[in-house]
Order: C-alpha cells, then structure tokens, then sequence
C-alpha cells in the first residue's frame, strides 16, 4: 500500500476542477448543471487548501475554506434567484435558448 | 492598539449601509430618501478617505492583512467620487423604467464597499471576501429590471462567467497558499523568488481570474452581452467604478507578491493588452448598439491601461493611473448623452438613432464631438494625454511592437468613433428628443466636458496627484 501524501489530494483537486470546468463549456442542456459545476470548481479548491493547510502545519488554509464555502452559499442563493426571474421571462432555462443578446 | 482611523470609510460606509436597510424596512415609500442619502454617504465618504488616509504613506493593519497607502486612498477616493456622480445622473432614468426602489443605492454602496476592502487588501483571504462582495452586488444589479428579459439574460451571463473567474482565481490563489506557506502579500514575496512551475500555474490562474473582471481580451465575453442587456445606468456604473478596483488590484499583485516573478507574467500582460486594444478597435467596427460599442470601446481602453502595466516603471503605474481616470471622465460624458437620448418616456440607444442630432441638439451633440474626439486620443483633448503618457512610459522601456501595435490600433478605433460623429453631423435628422433633463444629468455633461476639453491647459494636476505613487 502507497500511502497517501500531497500530491494525491492535489490530484484530486485538479481532476475535480477540470470536471467543473469541462461541465461548464460542455454543458448544452441545462442551466443548473452549471451551477452545480461552479459549485464542484470551489469544491476543489477548498480540497487542495485544506491538504495544503494540513501539510503546511498552518491553519489559514482552513479558515480560508470556512469563507469560501459561505461565500458559495451566498452564491448559489444569488445564482438560483438570478435563474428564478430569467424562467419567468423566458419559459425556459436551456442554455442553448439563452441568446437574445448576440452581436 | 490598531488605529481604526485609517479603516473609518469603510466602518462608515458599511454602518451606512446597515441603517439605511432597516430605514428602508420601517419606513414607507422611503425610496427617494434613501436614494439622497446614499449620495451623501459617498460624498462624505470620500470626504473622509481624503481627510484620515490621503497623507498616510504605508501602513498595515489588522495582521498587515489591509494595507493603508497613497495608491489604496488615490483609487478609494476616485472610486467613490465615481459612483457618487453615477448615482447623481441615473436617478430620472430608473424612474422611468420604474426601477427606482431602495434596493439600487444600497446595492451600489455594497459593492463600493467590496471594492475599497479590494483596493486596500494585502492579503489573499481579504481580497477573495472584497471581490465576491463586489460580485454579489454587481450580479444583482444587472438583473435589477428584472420584468424586461434582456436585463435578467444580462444577469445570468454576467452570473455565470464572473463565478467561473471567482473559481479560476481561488484555485490560484489555493496553489499559491500551498508553494509559500502564506496569503499574506508580503509574505508572498519574500517567498517566491525562486522559480517552481506549480507558481508559475498560480500564477496564470490569478491573472486569468483578474482578466475576466477587467474584461481583457481573451475573457472579454461577457462585457457586450452584459453591457447591452443591463439597464443604462447599470452599464454606466459597470464601465467605470468596478474597472477602477480591478487595475489596483492588479497593480497590487503584480508589483508586490509576484514581482521577482516578472519574467513569468510580463508576457502575458503585454499578451493580454495588444489582444485588448486590437480586438477591442476592430470588433467595435460593426456594432449597431451605443452600449455595445461602449463595451467594444472599454476593452481596448483597458487594453492601454494594460500596457501600461507591462512596463515594470513607476511612470507606467502611473500612467496606467492617469489613464483610468481620464476613461472614466469620458466615459461620465459619454453616458451622459446617453441618458440624454429620450424621448416620450423611452431611452434610444442605437447609432441611427443619433443620425441628424445636431440639426435639433446642436449642443448635445458639440458635447458627444468632443467626447468621441477625446475617446479616439485626438489632440489637445484629454483622451490624447492619456495615450500619450502610456505610449511615453511603454518606449522608455525600449517595447516598440507593443506601442506600434497601440497606435495601430487607435487609426483603427479612429474609424468608427469618426463614423458616429459623421452620422451626427451628415445624415438625415430624426425626430426631436425631449429636452428637460435632470439638473444633475446637465451637470455632469459640462463638467466631464470642459474636463475633457481643457484639460491640456495645465496636464501637470493630475501627473502631481498620482507622482507620489512609488510601488516598485
């Protein structure tokens, strides 16, 4: 058995990011998908401060974590609200349908 | 014992924002109320900022995590004067499309707060919590005519890419935290003056995040769309106040963590300008919408600040400086027109709209003259000055294809702000606009204007105000 050091939360972290980011520009559906990869983005940053944090015998990295998932909550709730008041216009949330404004 | 001088506009400006909420829960119809008093609470911000901060030249405070110099009072004070004048001219045009309720001015002055804690961060943990409270307020903001789709489309867009540059930006910020033990800029510095490519990754994604806010080519997407969509008052306070947050912060991270690192990000600013100001000229060449022309147009004005960035000089800090704030005086007058443009309770805001003003407003439109005249850097307005400092600081340090490359493309941009003057000046006239405008929107329109105008009598004010700004 290997043990499991910095580099394979790091590795997590970056595979998980890559995975937000890829929904995000692959993504030709829907629109919460995108919320959920933004969500999965800082996810994976909170994984690589919290093993940081860890490695480095420095607490900063925690508390850092602490803001950011506040401030995802945040967020979301605006993203969501944002989402709420599109829908009401337009019927529909499809991100290909979004393009009233092009040029 | 902390001096809590030095942080008393943004106490002030934060316990402002808290009475004015419950002001606006207790107390009916308190709409316009609110609306004067936010004015007020700017100005007197400012008023403040000048007072206990302006004379002060280097201090930290709170775990050196907020950094108090003559760059974060200069910018905090421009800032503020900023959106004080935004909120001053919009107020007749949220009346119209019945959007003036207590929300917007309280929404502005959260974002003027995200975005002095950003200007005076000295710490990664605080500038993430000043940017996403400038964010949070701006996506508000831009869906704030939320029955009308366009604006909530303008929302969304604006929603989503800017959370995706947040995450770009954290997970530098996380790589960089891990390689120098420390969020502390400082700190930062003294640790990275080796070369690791894990750093140089940080690097990137730090610079890409502050890219997407500033809106440099090739993260620029979301400007036209968002410009166009939100409601004009909205866009106004887009194209000036958040821009100026965005540079210091980028001056602040270029020239203090990531300095002995120059070799590794002085490409990708000159990168990131010359793509700027070529796409910013050429792509605004076909544009039918003012706003998305303004949007075209602030992309490549960003794309000279940029340039002079690149330079590594104090003299390219402070044109950068000068710079922004001759945009943003131009951009005052620009939009001033702009709100100007109504007629029976509706707002135009197509070029052809403008075709024949000056038979019917030759005022108004000797005013937009000399506004694109400047835009485009023709000479003796203040737009020339500010190029030409740029230019000045990027050939003393010998970068001859990035300042070629400027000049090309302003014959460029030259090209479409002569084509709206043309149709001013040359086309068939259009109906009447209405004429009795907001005392405040006559204002503002002459004052940016004879700013502009008479700038070049004595250029040496402002370079005095930013020569006291020595970062390097």
């Amino acid at each position: 058995m290997t043990e499991i050091g910095l580099g394979h939360y790091l590795t997590l972290g970056a595979i998980i990011f890559s995975i937000g980011i890829i929904g995000i520009f692959l993504n030709r559906k829907n629109i919460i998908v995108i919320l959920m990869s933004i969500e999965l983005i800082l996810l994976a940053v909170n994984i690589n401060l919290v093993s940081f944090s860890i490695f480095l015998g420095d607490l900063t990295g925690q508390v850092f974590t602490l803001f950011i998932l506040t401030v995802a909550a945040a967020e979301a709730a605006i993203g969501l609200a944002i989402i709420v008041v599109y829908y009401r216009n337009s019927g529909t949330i499809r991100v290909e349908e979004i393009d009233k404004l092009k040029g | 014992m902390y001096n809590l001088n030095l942080v008393l506009p943004e106490i002030f400006i934060s316990l402002s924002i808290m009475f004015l909420l419950i002001l606006g829960v207790f107390k009916k119809d308190s709409s316009k109320i609110i609306y004067n008093l936010s004015i007020l609470i700017l100005l007197i911000t400012a008023v403040i900022t000048f007072n206990e901060t302006l004379a002060i030249n280097r201090v930290t405070l709170f775990n050196d995590s907020i950094i108090v110099d003559y760059l974060s009072s200069l910018m905090k004070i421009i800032t503020l004067l900023g959106a004080f004048m935004v909120l001053l001219i919009s107020s007749s045009y949220l009346k119209t499309f019945k959007i003036f309720k207590i929300e917007y001015p309280i929404l502005i002055l959260c974002s003027v707060l995200g975005m002095m804690v950003m200007i005076s961060s000295n710490d990664l943990l605080v500038f993430y919590m000043g940017l996403e409270l400038q964010s949070l307020a701006l996506y508000v903001l831009a869906t704030f005519n939320r029955d009308q789709i366009k604006s909530s489309e303008a929302g969304l867009k604006y929603f989503v890419l800017s959370a995706l540059s947040s995450g770009l930006l954290l997970y530098g910020c996380s790589l960089i935290y891990g390689f120098s033990g420390s969020t502390n800029f400082d700190e930062i510095a003294k640790q990275l003056n080796y070369n690791e490519y894990i750093l140089t990754f940080g690097i990137v994604f730090i610079l890409v995040g502050l890219a997407f806010k500033v809106s440099a080519v090739p993260f620029h997407m979301w400007a036209p769309d968002v410009y166009e969509g939100s409601p004009t008052s909205v866009t106004l306070f887009f194209t000036m106040v958040p821009k100026i947050a965005a540079l210091t912060v980028f001056i602040r991270f270029l020239y203090v963590p990531f300095l002995n690192l120059i070799d590794q990000w002085q490409l990708i600013i000159v990168f990131l300008s010359i793509s700027s100001m070529l796409f910013g000229a050429i792509a605004a060449i076909g544009q039918t919408n003012l706003k998305r022309l303004i949007a075209y147009s602030s992309i490549s004005h960003i794309g000279y600040t940029l340039a002079g960035l690149a330079t590594n000089t104090n003299e390219g800090l402070q044109s950068s400086i000068i710079y922004i704030t001759i945009y943003i005086v131009m951009n005052l007058a620009l939009f001033s027109c702009l709100l100007m443009l109504k007629r029976n309770n509706q707002y135009y805001e197509d070029i052809d709209d403008l075709s024949g003003l000056s038979k019917n407003h030759p005022l108004l439109s000797l005013s937009l003259l000399i506004i694109l005249f400047s835009l485009a850097g023709i000479p003796p307005l203040a737009g020339f000055f500010a190029k030409f400092y740029i230019f000045k600081a990027v050939l003393e340090q010998s970068m001859y294809f990035l300042a070629i490359v400027g000049l090309l493309s302003t014959v460029v941009a030259a090209f479409y702000y002569l084509r709206i003057i043309k149709i001013i000046y040359f086309d068939k006239e259009k109906e009447k606009f209405d004429n009795d405008h907001n005392l405040w929107l006559k204002f503002s329109l002459t004052f940016s204007t004879i700013l502009i105008l008479l700038y070049f009598i004595s250029p040496s004010q402002l370079i005095d105000v930013v020569s006291r700004i020595n970062i390097i």
